[in-house]
């Protein structure tokens, strides 16, 4: 295998011990490093059973224990120290009780560092046609068998206990972003009852993080409410759920920097969903410190690379006799060795070309929260920010107005 | 290029090809199997992955087609192929060629495009653009069909030979081959005089070697293939090497090399990984002492007869063997044993049965690329093992524990 990219902050000796836990029981500890003076960013480093976790992080998307073609091995030399796993997929292939019994998912996929699991909650609402929200949980027509299901609260944590995940989701009532009316009151209200259940069915507190998800859609006073409550329980983490789904990114940021707000200092935010690489740079600005997104790992399998001014499209004839690496300042592996036509080439004949372009957007992912981490650190972020969107967009009038507004209001010019 | 054969035991050759590669300083044992791809990569694998399995062959194998499908120079450089030795053939052969494109002056290949005609001289030009360190000659192998009249295999034999001369002059005169070494292609069917005359007539002409063309494993039963390629072996000049095409499954590579052959391909792994199988059949002669009768059983033995092949699985594959087990069966969802006991391949030190059928399952990519290093792994481990009892006087052992064995449980 090759040799982890140098300079990575390979923290992944994580003691227990001789980090303040965060909650009296809970197997995590997240120590703040630096704080941008500036903006809301900050650098952490996260303490969770199998390893620690530096922050702001991005992490991978494995959805059913596997992130597509490549290997574990692969995925640790690139250095990632978390992914995620989809509990509605493994519940339903392999099933809990298999995975169990093959020692959690980390011995089902071996994969020794940190993974975390989402609710189920999402797939159910946006892959499942006919699916019924009760207060009891979510009913739904499997899509296997057809036979009807219920997921409550305790079963989504069951099954997350099963998988032994070092960070749990709590089951929420999920609403589109769009949605409006009284549905989204309901479902915030909700999602705080289906908390509090997921909190008492929770088996393993001592080694599995249950984190609550904020809701409240585009509600400024919904959301406020959801955090005022959200936030007396005594969980590990926080999550900002209920957004990047479709909504106005005008309406997006605001929700964020409101959460962030009010979320404690002292736990991590989650903001779910999120991979973009502006949207990142953006929301660690306004104070997120955990990202996943299917995107970067979806998008590579049409051939769609990641770049700092944007994205490649390697099918694109253009690429055919193009000798050049993606990007000639990558490090990973993809990009020492080979070049675009080759890879424009190998699109044609076998799926290795997949494999190839996936390293190279998980890299692409991983050292862009690395140098973001690495800017707060050294007090330079908004500086970093500039840069970035320098990088990113042929000219300032093409910023979208958005990301400057959101940049604007924690001090960051960069018009 | 040459061979240093150390023994002939029981029609078996065993040596070196050495003298390969820019510097000759690469060398290839034998009997042994170059490295299958698929436009100069290995399916499903990237360099690191690839790089997991111990004892590559130094040969790689790149077929014509490849030219077409993508720019020479960066196959060859961008591939990481750079220090490698190369073999090109004509066709590849896990794909199955439309029958009906071969006329006198020209064969057809495949290519992203479409079809593809090449005379000898388009045949040259593209031999010159890849540089590989041996080739075979243009040659016209369309005898595979049952029912194939005289009249055609003739006519395969004659073509091939005159695209072997036509090929051999433009070999002389091309600046870029003069480290290339050609290799003369014996056609003839499974018609015992065609085959002869073609081997001898071939053996005349100044060529690096001789591939045996034809001897597909759809093509022929495997008796008439082995008195075939025994008959023809032994007009061929012993001192240069002989490679087969189209010959993967075992027991079919065994009794080749038993008939003089020296050289394989290794497209079979890849279809087994393909129908979502595993390579399971026991080679080992010498089972560790410690562990036999205490390890699980991959091997069945039934008080030395031959077992009846075994049914095949639910969801198998017709061109499934004996020699490979179907992870896709959903007896192998709780197995947590690794696909073979005993198996250093990355697959088999990091993951079991259970994880690798939940990969299929579910159509997850990772499982084309865990069961490619297994069968890869196995199936470098079957010609290794094959090459020791054949050194060490116990041919007759090895064919006994692999020919009896079946599909481990």
């Amino acid at each position: 295998m090759a040799a982890p990219i140098p300079g990575s902050t390979h923290e992944c000796e994580g003691s227990m011990a001789s980090v303040k836990a965060v909650s009296s029981a809970a197997p995590l500890a997240l120590r703040i490093v630096a704080e941008c003076p500036v903006s809301k960013a900050r650098a952490c480093t996260l303490t969770l059973p199998h390893c620690a976790v530096s922050t702001p992080v991005f992490m991978p998307v494995g959805t059913q224990g596997t992130l597509k073609g490549i290997t574990v091995d692969q995925l640790e030399d690139l250095d990632c120290q978390i992914c995620l796993g989809n509990t509605y997929h493994l519940g339903m292939r392999p099933g809990p009780e298999l995975i169990e019994k093959a020692d959690g998912l980390h011995g089902f996929m071996k994969w020794n560092r940190n993974l975390l699991t989402d609710s189920g909650g999402f797939q159910m609402v946006s892959l499942v046609e006919l699916s019924e929200v009760t207060e009891e949980g979510v009913t739904f027509r499997s899509p296997y068998d057809g036979k009807e299901i219920l997921l409550t609260p305790e079963q989504s944590i069951a099954i997350q206990n099963s998988l032994g995940s070092d960070i749990m989701m709590q089951l929420d009532d999920v609403v589109s972003s769009t949605v409006k009316g009284p549905r989204v009151e309901e479902a915030m209200h909700r999602s705080v009852r289906w908390l509090d259940r997921c909190i008492a069915a929770n088996k393993n507190p001592d080694r599995q993080n249950l984190f609550a998800i904020i809701q409240g859609g585009l509600d400024a006073k919904l959301r406020k409410a959801c955090l005022d409550e959200m936030t007396k329980r005594d969980v590990p983490g926080f999550a900002i759920g209920g957004l990047s789904g479709g909504e106005e990114k005008d309406d997006f940021w605001k929700m964020v920097t409101l959460s962030t707000e009010h979320l404690p200092r002292e736990k991590p935010r989650y903001l779910m969903g999120v991979g973009y690489a502006l949207d990142l740079v953006v929301c660690v600005a306004l104070g997120c410190d955990m990202f996943d997104c299917v995107f970067p790992t979806r998008t590579a399998r049409f051939g769609s690379a990641l770049v700092p001014w944007g994205s490649l499209q390697l099918k694109q004839k253009q690429y055919a006799k193009d000798f050049q690496p993606i990007d000639p300042d990558c490090q990973c592996p993809t990009c020492r060795r080979h070049s675009r036509a080759y890879l424009h080439a190998l699109f044609k004949s076998d799926t290795a070309a997949m494999h190839h372009i996936t390293i190279h957007n998980i890299s692409y992912q991983l050292t862009l929260m690395r140098s973001v981490r690495q800017s707060i650190i050294e007090q330079r972020f908004p500086e970093f920010v500039k840069a970035f969107m320098k990088r990113m967009f042929p000219s300032r009038e093409q910023y979208p107005s958005w990301a400057v507004e959101a940049l604007q209001s924690v001090n960051i010019c960069v018009c | 290029m040459r061979l240093e054969l150390s023994r002939a035991v029981q029609g078996c050759r065993l040596g070196l090809l050495t003298g390969l590669g820019n510097t000759g300083q690469h060398s290839l044992e034998v009997p042994g199997c170059l490295l299958y791809t698929c436009c100069a990569t290995v399916p499903h694998l990237t360099q690191d992955t690839l790089h997991t399995l111990r004892d590559l062959p130094s040969v790689t194998q790149v077929s014509v087609d490849m030219y077409f499908a993508v720019h020479h120079m960066l196959m060859v450089s961008y591939a990481g192929l750079h220090d490698t030795v190369l073999f090109c053939s004509l066709h590849d052969s896990a794909n199955s060629i439309p029958a009906g494109h071969v006329t006198n002056k020209t064969v057809s290949v495949w290519g992203s495009g479409g079809r593809i005609e090449l005379t000898a001289a388009r045949f040259m030009a593209i031999q010159a653009a890849i540089q590989p360190d041996f080739y075979q000659s243009m040659a016209d192998g369309e005898t595979w069909q049952a029912g194939t009249s005289r009249k055609r295999v003739r006519k395969a034999v004659d073509r091939t030979l005159a695209h072997l001369d036509e090929c051999l002059v433009l070999h002389q005169k091309t600046q870029e081959l003069k480290q290339s070494e050609i290799f003369g292609v014996v056609e003839g069917g499974d018609i015992l005089e065609e085959r002869l005359r073609s081997a001898r007539e071939t053996a005349k002409r100044p060529v690096g070697g001789f591939v045996l063309d034809g001897f597909h494993s759809a093509a022929m039963d495997q008796d008439v293939r082995v008195q075939l390629i025994k008959a023809t072996s032994a007009e061929l000049p012993q001192e240069k090497p002989r490679l087969v095409l189209g010959v993967g499954r075992p027991d079919e590579v065994i009794s080749c090399v038993e008939a003089g052959v020296d050289l394989f391909e290794s497209f079979f792994p890849f279809q087994v990984t393909e129908r979502g199988c595993a390579l399971s059949f026991n080679y080992n002669i010498d089972p560790d002492p410690e562990t036999a009768g205490t390890s699980t059983p991959t091997v069945l033995e039934f008080n030395g007869e031959m077992p009846a092949v075994k049914k095949l699985n639910s969801n198998g594959d017709e061109n499934m063997t004996p020699y490979e087990m179907n992870l896709k069966d959903k007896r192998y969802h709780d197995d947590f044993r690794p696909l073979v006991e005993g198996c250093s391949c990355y697959c088999c030190k990091k993951h079991m049965r259970s994880y690798v059928h939940h990969l299929l399952v579910t159509n997850e990519l990772l499982g084309g690329v865990l069961l490619m290093l297994h069968n890869m792994a196995h199936y470098l481990g079957f010609f290794k093992s094959l090459r020791e009892a054949i050194t060490s006087d116990r041919l007759q052992d090895f064919k006994n524990r692999v020919l009896h064995c079946r599909e481990g449980d």
